[in-house]
């Protein structure tokens, strides 16, 4: 049987180092399936997270040969065999033990989300459309990978200013359901940090379920921000009527 | 050896995060209990992610004509009338208002011309009954309640896995867990713990379940003093991937027969129309599965032994829009396009009809304070689920277990915390760490999971079955003397190592259960004795732990009330 060498970062948050290891390889298998090898076979203390092995739940990221993906659906025949594959945990996120981070950050973000509220009155009939229009965001799959490839949070570590592209199509989500009534613009702006993206769209690129989150999520709401507060006539009416911005 | 850990009180505990712990949490936060949930994994991975075809709902936005008894008799049929009646009755009633809940609470499926929610058709079910958007109903679920539940203030102890129950004068307590990330331990004081757990697949060679899926649930409340019932339903899913190896098991959703999909032999015949000619793919999946098997058994299997799953024959978008996650799955693990051509399919080990024993109005077991609810509870399902009743039940059952656990804490005095049973516990939970020897965890496993596969799958005989307790002994033993490698720090050798411990209690009772039901149910299915048993009709098995050893009783199956009995006898 064919062999690979995986070359995995083995360390917690004190430092560490990559260590080689050789596993076969059987036909269609994914990178995920080399760690259990390692694991059940080699060191069974290698920290990873994986839950469904079906691209389903977004547990198994991690950066393998320099780029982020879900391991589970990363195939072994897709990357060059004759060097090593190497697997490191995401960078943007601290380090727990081996391939394992500390997401929680992601969970505190997403508390200062105000959930879906539905306008006053409204009939619960929706078009089909409508539903078409927002499943795009709504398939998300928390894998994460849209923050780790982040450089507002990846080289500058924004965290404390920024909310990632993954509570963009969050937001984008629960903005654009039809029958939504709550208007998150002014969060966007003052506290979630919408503008420090300037629209690289490495989060699209690394996107498992192939989400086009610049263009179809952030550069809406951006836009939703500027008509909100810097669209001049509406500005301009504002001062009139001494009215104040929506939170 | 260190016994230090930190405590946290709650007055409803919920273990597991899934569609039902996360339900049953809302719940309990509703009636103004404080309510913690601990899960295994992150928030927001639990199996729930992973259910694909549906809600079954009696809510009539399609076939105008369908309503709760039907759904309520579809169900008992599938179960073969082994359901827990009463459990069946009220998961058809309330299932439409759980799923119009869910949609107030912004989860948004997929939609009908008049802009209702749309339902579609489903093995087992009369009528186009199952809520649904695209294959992904589960992920929207579980989005909706974790948002749900976190804004309104649950506490969530993720990555977090409770290996004991505590228990004060035959009640509940708390529980012990530890953090998997630093191994330290972590104890619960609770008045009332909700069991939301999920199932057992992870025993089994084939199965589409994940890790977490080891019987935890079940095994603690066991362990407890609680009984199991009927252990020996176990679904196999008809239509698992069988190629290429790494993928075997991994789910192929029933939407894809719902929505058209064809099933064929090798020869190409559509072979359903031997098994039952009147639904074809869309029978219950007990049949369908044994269908398969019995294809690939007598010659008539894929390349990779399984059958033909063919749904190329719709409109490439359609079948985009309508079963999207399928599409890339096999694009992308298999490198099939099924817009062009079949996929090969065969049994997965799915779904757990038995678990924790519960009462029917308010999901407790039989030890006070402790509820189950979901895929860990018995009685719905009977000996059969149907699909798209799992989602309801999370939602119906969950809501009911949740309602009953902030009830009974609201009446229950303070229970005492005992150090020894938490000493007892945290010892045999570090022992492995001192153990001598070079047993792995992990070749225990296979080992299991072999076992299972070969002598507990979809046809049993008294032989497999008893030469299966012989092994099943023998794993017990070594699963003792396994030694772990390593630190606490997020160890998963030192996890499995407990994890096994659950798989090795559930795998019993499911073993001896099954040898026990001398006919063929549902899911059980005999060679040996291949009929269904007017007498085992009436019979639950229950396994219970009696001075230290697991024990198998029967229990008379309560009589159905009249007007129910008639809403069964209906066509």
């Amino acid at each position: 049987m064919a062999e690979a060498t995986l070359r995995v970062f083995r360390g917690d948050s004190n430092g560490g180092q990559t260590v080689d290891y050789r596993v076969p390889v059987a036909p269609g298998m994914v990178v995920l399936d080399a760690l259990h090898y390692i694991q059940g076979h080699l060191a069974p203390d290698l920290a990873v997270r994986w839950n469904c092995k079906a691209g389903k739940c977004g547990s198994c990221s991690a950066e393998v040969n320099g780029r982020p993906r879900l391991t589970c659906k990363t195939r072994m025949d897709d990357l060059p065999q004759e060097q090593p594959i190497t697997v490191l945990p995401m960078k943007s996120f601290p380090r727990i033990k081996d391939l394992v981070t500390d997401v929680s950050w992601n969970y505190r973000v997403n508390r200062k989300i105000p959930p879906f509220e539905p306008r006053k009155g409204v009939e619960w009939k929706i078009s089909q459309l409508d539903v078409d229009r927002v499943q795009e965001f709504r398939k998300c799959i928390e894998c994460f990978l849209c923050q780790d490839v982040c450089h507002v949070l990846r080289e500058h570590d924004k965290k404390e200013q920024f909310a990632g592209p993954r509570f963009f199509v969050r937001i984008a989500g629960l903005e654009m359901h039809p029958l939504d009534g709550r208007n998150r613009a002014g969060l966007l702006k003052d506290q979630l940090g919408l503008g420090f993206c300037n629209i690289t769209k490495c989060c699209t690129e690394v996107c498992p379920e192939e989400i086009r989150i610049t263009d179809n999520a952030i550069i809406p709401l951006k836009e939703r921000v500027v008509d909100e507060f810097y669209d001049p006539l509406t500005m301009l009416f504002r001062v009139f009527r001494g009215q104040k911005h929506n939170l | 050896m260190t016994t230090s850990y930190e405590t946290r009180e709650h007055d409803v505990l919920i273990i597991g995060a899934g569609g039902a712990g996360l339900r049953a949490a809302i719940e309990g936060l509703e009636q103004g209990a404080s309510v913690g949930v601990v899960c295994k994994s992150l928030l927001g991975k639990a199996h729930t992610v992973m259910a694909e075809g549906g809600i079954a709902a009696a809510m009539a936005n399609v076939d105008a004509a369908d309503n709760w008894k039907t759904h309520f008799r579809d169900t008992m049929r599938g179960g073969k009338l082994l359901n827990n009646w009463r459990m069946a009755q009220l998961h058809a009633q309330e299932a439409p208002d759980r799923v119009r809940e869910l949609e107030q609470w912004g989860a948004l499926f997929d939609r009908t011309e008049d802009g209702n929610i749309l339902q579609r058709a489903f093995g087992g079910h009369t009528f186009k009954r199952l809520c649904h958007v695209g294959d992904r109903t589960g992920l929207e679920m579980i989005r909706t309640l974790q948002d749900r539940g976190v804004q309104r203030g649950i506490d969530v102890y993720m990555e977090c896995s409770v290996t004991r129950l505590l228990t004060d004068n035959g009640r509940i307590a708390g529980a012990l867990a530890y953090w998997r990330e630093t191994g330290r331990f972590i104890v619960f004081k609770a008045k009332s713990i909700v069991i939301a757990t999920g199932g057992i697949g992870k025993a089994w060679r084939i199965t589409s379940n994940s890790w977490e899926y080891t019987g935890d649930g079940m095994a603690l409340a066991y362990e407890a003093g609680a009984e199991l019932m009927d252990m020996e339903f176990v679904q196999f899913h008809p239509t698992g991937m069988v190629w290429p190896p790494g993928v075997q098991g991994i789910l192929v959703t029933e939407a894809v027969r719902g929505e058209g999909g064809i099933l064929r032999n090798k020869a190409g015949e559509r072979f359903m129309e031997k098994y039952d000619p009147k639904r074809m793919e869309l029978s219950t999946r007990d049949v369908v599965a044994r269908s398969i098997y019995t294809e690939v058994k007598e010659g008539r299997g894929t390349e990779h032994g399984g059958a033909y799953l063919d749904i190329s024959h719709k409109p490439a978008e359609y079948v985009k829009k309508k079963l999207p996650s399928m599409y890339h799955q096999f694009k992308e693990l298999a490198d099939v396009d099924i817009t062009k051509g079949p996929m090969e399919v065969g049994p997965t080990c799915h779904y757990m009809m038995g678990g924790i024993r519960v009462d029917a109005e308010t999901a407790q077991s039989t030890l006070p304070g402790l509820f189950a609810a979901g895929e860990a509870a018995a009685g719905l399902h009977g000996s059969n689920r149907l699909g798209g009743n799992s989602l309801s039940d999370l939602l119906v059952f969950g809501r009911r277990a949740g309602l009953a656990a902030a009830e009974h804490a609201k009446r229950a005095s303070a229970p005492s915390i005992d150090d020894v049973q938490i000493e007892k516990a945290e010892k045999e939970l570090l022992a492995p760490f001192s153990n001598q020897g070079t047993e792995s965890p992990y070749a225990v496993h296979r080992d299991l999971q072999e076992v299972m596969q070969n002598l507990v799958g979809i046809y049993r005989t008294q032989e497999d079955l008893e030469e299966a307790l012989a092994e099943l002994e023998k794993l017990k033993t070594r699963a003792a003397k396994a030694n772990v490698e390593g630190s606490r720090l997020f160890n998963p050798g030192w996890h499995l190592f407990y994890d096994l411990k659950s798989m090795l209690v559930v795998s019993e009772a499911v073993t001896l259960s099954a040898l026990a039901r001398t006919e063929s149910r549902g899911a059980h299915s005999r060679i040996d004795y291949p009929n269904l048993d007017p007498v085992w009709e009436k019979k639950n098995n229950i396994i219970v732990r009696e001075g230290g050893q697991m024990k198998r009783r029967e229990s008379p199956v309560a009589e159905m009330p009249a007007d129910l009995k008639q809403i069964l006898a209906q066509d």
